[in-house]
């Protein structure tokens, strides 16, 4: 992937809320006075679902700050890791498995699905402005591919038409149901279990 | 000790030392990109691979400690084909545009991919392409040709001290930046030139000026500050074309400062290139016998005790004798004085002026005090050294009054006379510190030595420490810190009022001389009334401006001269050009005007010049003078830390676009790393 775009908008100011504050002062006790650093990836993390599911740069600044830390070294965690935006996404943030497992199963379809559907490119707004989409690594749900991550859930077994279903739903402001599109529970086999059948519990 | 093998060949090494170095030490050549002496280790180029016996793949070197008993080949077949194939993956990405890349011929890639790398390229897929990214007025940059060896990274956050620098992104697409691009503000940072093995941060001011094998390389040295960097010069023709640091561990290892590289560019303006005559108020060019003839003349018919003369802040050794000899010999004078500040120097023993606890020797410190000086800005590779032991050894650093970032941290405590009075007591808590101290270093600024109580803060400061037992043959933990290149030599020619009062500067104020000779000084304090000014100099600043005669001289790359050091070393600086136009070697100017006046010359050559100087500093700096301490009174005052104005602090300096551009910008920047 790309380097990250900085989004050029940029709020003011930022600062924890109450609870973040306290989430994040407990997260710092977790290490060794002096070595408070540490805790740079957990609170970037709560400034991005603080701010609507983005990291602006006065947020990475606060974090400098409240860590004692150089811009600079912020700067550089939030860019290297894929799961930071460092622009605004939409409030429901379609990311699409794309590795070969899911490429194998038709991932490229739901691509061009999101491309049709929502924005013709990575990381933009939708027209209404509520949805956006990106590809991304391997989500680890292989066994059910193709999939996407909906925010925090996962759907699964999709093909085109599954996704513009979904997509509909969303911009009538419905989540729809996550997990396997096929009706499968979890990754179980289809068409019932193939092995371990004498075994009760499995 | 341990015992290694490398190629066959036996070596003990010390333990810590790593498989790199080990190989360095059996006379095996390791190619490498990130690793470098002065900085952590990175191990990121993988370019320094080696076999070792019973390791199924090759190892980083220079990552990897040595050990009891190593086996390491360098030259197999293995080791070989390791390197091409890292050479090759470091080149799919490199740009390959040597011929419009300044660093080409002098360029670490370019020289290993020629012997360690193989004739073409298998990479058929596009290339990678990153924006350029700003980094300031020093620093040029073409990021697509960056082979992420951190170099840069880890320099701006272990050495200058500055945080700024980064890699942003990863993999194929990690890209070195300063955070949002902003310049670096630091007055080392044009080093990472230097160490960036390819062509990715190059000089901006250098920028295809000249390839390295047309130059003329000078080894000299360096007269911004008083550290006496050892430098090398690279001219073409006339032109200093750029100014390189030289390694010298005692000194400046391998930085130079921002003003030592970048200065060069006011060598070229504003220069004085022909004497110059005031007629009618009017400056008019005139050939040299007439300017000569105007001056013999004036001085012929002025009494010798209205004549002064003052030396400047890069005046070198031979030109300060010179015109020492020219006032005791010629004009039979003894206004002859170095200070242009009333600054109080007990010239009885050579160790009250100097840097005692030495540059290297700061290093092993294990209590710095600070008193009125900055020596991020009067010392820039001395506040290097402090750094690099705060680093090592988390020392205690002590400044009297908040000086600004030092790019360490420091305790602050009162800025009053009264706390140094309270430490000789035994009052205050630093006493302990002290006393408790292996290794203090207390560290006196000029500011220091201008106040009303300097001789008291001096002596009795000396006084505590030869007391404690701080002041041996071991360790001498009294320094003072002198701003200017030319200050140290002078003191060590005597160059000063009688018993260093401050009767001359005083005289000058009350003008009460007729003549004035400005031997390079432009700094000097005073509002001109009659006087009738001699200015001796390369450039037209403030002593010109006031002159009634201007004799062209030359600066430090122009001719040959001695220069002492803070800690006292004697060194030399070479020519490297030649003065231009009209303008003479100062020391000559001086002998020829001598002859002028008496008819004979000073010196037969600069040889005779030379061997009389080092004679006399031979006998003076054995010797104790006869230095009366005045008598001295405290008086409760503030030890305020005069601002030196960094980039514009001495005529070459304010002659430079770079230093300009560099001050403007450091002006305008808005705070930014770890501030606030």
């Amino acid at each position: 992937m790309a380097i990250k775009k900085i989004s050029k908008t940029q709020p003011e100011n930022f600062e924890f809320n109450k609870k973040n504050k306290e989430t994040a002062d407990s997260i710092i006790k977790n290490y060794p006075s002096g070595k408070q650093q540490s805790a740079v990836m957990a609170l970037l993390y709560l400034a991005q679902k603080q701010n609507d599911n983005w990291i602006p740069l006065s947020a990475m600044k606060y974090i400098a700050k409240y860590l004692d830390m150089p811009y600079i070294k912020v700067y550089e965690v939030a860019t290297f890791y894929s799961m930071y935006n460092l622009t605004p996404v939409g409030k429901y943030f379609f990311q699409v498995c794309t590795t070969t497992p899911c490429m194998l199963r038709g991932a490229y379809n739901l691509v061009d699905v999101c491309k049709r559907k929502i924005s013709e490119e990575e990381n933009r707004l939708s027209k209404d402005g509520k949805t956006s989409w990106l590809e991304v690594e391997c989500l680890g749900a292989c066994v059910n591919a193709p999939m996407l991550q909906l925010n925090e859930d996962y759907y699964e077994d999709l093909d085109s038409k599954k996704l513009e279903q979904i997509i509909d739903k969303i911009s009538n402001d419905e989540v729809p149901q996550p997990g396997s599109y096929r009706g499968r529970l979890s990754s179980e086999p289809e068409n019932t279990r193939k092995t371990l059948i004498g075994n009760k519990n499995a | 000790m341990l015992k290694l093998k490398v190629n066959d060949i036996d070596v003990e090494v010390e333990e810590g030392t790593t498989v790199l170095q080990a190989c360095e030490q059996a006379g095996a050549e390791i190619p490498r990109f990130c690793y470098h002496e002065k900085l952590s280790i990175a191990g990121n180029c993988r370019m320094c691979l080696v076999e070792m016996e019973k390791s199924p793949k090759p190892i980083a070197s220079c990552a990897m400690p040595a050990a009891e008993g190593m086996v390491l080949k360098t030259n197999t077949e293995k080791v070989k084909k390791a390197r091409k194939g890292v050479m090759e993956f470091l080149l799919a990405n490199h740009p390959l545009d040597c011929p419009v890349c300044d660093q080409g011929g002098e360029c670490d890639l370019q020289d290993q991919s020629m012997y360690y790398g193989i004739d073409k390229s298998r990479f058929k897929e596009n290339k990678r392409y990153v924006p350029e990214k700003y980094m300031g007025p020093l620093i040029k940059t073409q990021m697509t040709r960056c082979i992420h060896c951190t170099r840069c990274i880890r320099f701006a956050t272990e050495v200058a001290g500055v945080p700024e620098l980064g890699a942003i992104g990863r993999g194929e697409n990690m890209q070195i930046t300063t955070y949002l691009e902003k310049a670096m503000e630091s007055e080392l940072s044009a080093n990472v030139i230097d160490l960036c093995p390819v062509g990715a941060l190059t000089s901006k001011p250098y920028v295809f000026e000249a390839r390295p094998w047309e130059l003329k390389k000078t080894e000299t040295i360096d007269v911004m500050d008083a550290v006496g960097s050892n430098i090398r010069v690279d001219t073409y023709g006339w032109e200093v074309k750029r100014v390189l640091p030289r390694i010298n561990e005692e000194i400046n290892e391998e930085w130079i400062s921002d003003k030592t590289r970048y200065a060069c560019d006011g060598l070229k303006n504003q220069r004085l290139d022909t004497p110059y005559v005031k007629i009618n108020n009017k400056l008019k060019p005139s050939s040299w016998d007439e300017a000569f003839k105007a001056v013999s003349e004036r001085i012929s018919t002025t009494k010798s005790e209205k004549i002064a003369g003052f030396i400047g802040d890069m005046t070198n050794m031979e030109t300060t004798y010179a015109a020492k000899d020219f006032f005791e010999k010629t004009i039979k004078s003894e206004n002859l004085e170095s200070r242009y500040e009333k600054l109080y120097i007990n010239t009885n023993v050579r160790s009250n002026y100097l840097f005692n606890s030495s540059i290297e020797g700061i290093e092993k410190s294990d209590l710095i005090i600070l008193i009125g000086t900055n020596p991020r800005f009067e010392a820039t590779i001395l506040n290097s050294r402090i750094r690099k032991n705060y680093l090592k050894n988390k020392t205690e650093i002590i400044s009297l009054g908040d000086v600004g970032d030092l790019t360490y941290p420091y305790q602050v405590i009162s800025n009053n006379t009264d706390t140094i009075k309270d430490i000789i007591d035994n009052k205050h808590e630093i006493s302990k510190k002290i006393k408790k101290s292996k290794y203090p270093s207390i560290i006196f600024g000029q500011s220091v030595l201008k106040l009303k109580s300097a001789p008291y803060i001096f002596e009795e400061f000396k006084k505590y420490l030869l007391e404690n037992n701080k002041i041996s043959d071991d360790w001498n933990a009294l320094n003072i810190l002198s701003k200017n290149s030319s200050t140290v030599g002078s003191y060590d020619l005597n160059v000063l009022s009688k018993n260093s009062s401050y009767e001359i500067l005083n005289k000058l104020e009350n003008n009460n001389f007729e003549i004035l000779i400005l031997f390079g000084q432009d700094n000097l304090n005073f509002e001109k009334k009659n006087e009738f000014i001699i200015y001796i100099g390369s450039h037209g600043d403030k002593g010109a401006s006031i002159a009634d005669v201007i004799l062209p001289g030359a600066t430090y790359t122009e001719q040959d001269g001695y220069f002492t050091n803070i800690e006292g070393k004697l060194q030399k600086a070479y020519k490297a050009s030649y003065p231009p136009g009209e303008a003479k070697e100062d020391w000559q100017i001086i002998n020829e005007l001598s002859s002028f006046i008496k008819r004979k010359n000073l010196y037969k050559d600069k040889n005779q010049l030379i061997d009389s100087l080092i004679n006399y500093l031979n006998l003076n700096n054995k010797n104790e003078t006869d230095f009366e301490v005045p008598e001295y009174n405290f008086k409760s005052e503030k030890i305020i830390t005069e601002e030196i104005d960094y980039y514009h602090s001495n005529v070459i300096a304010r002659a430079s676009k770079t230093m300009s551009e560099c001050k403007n910008i450091r002006m305008s920047l808005p705070k930014t790393g770890t501030d606030n």
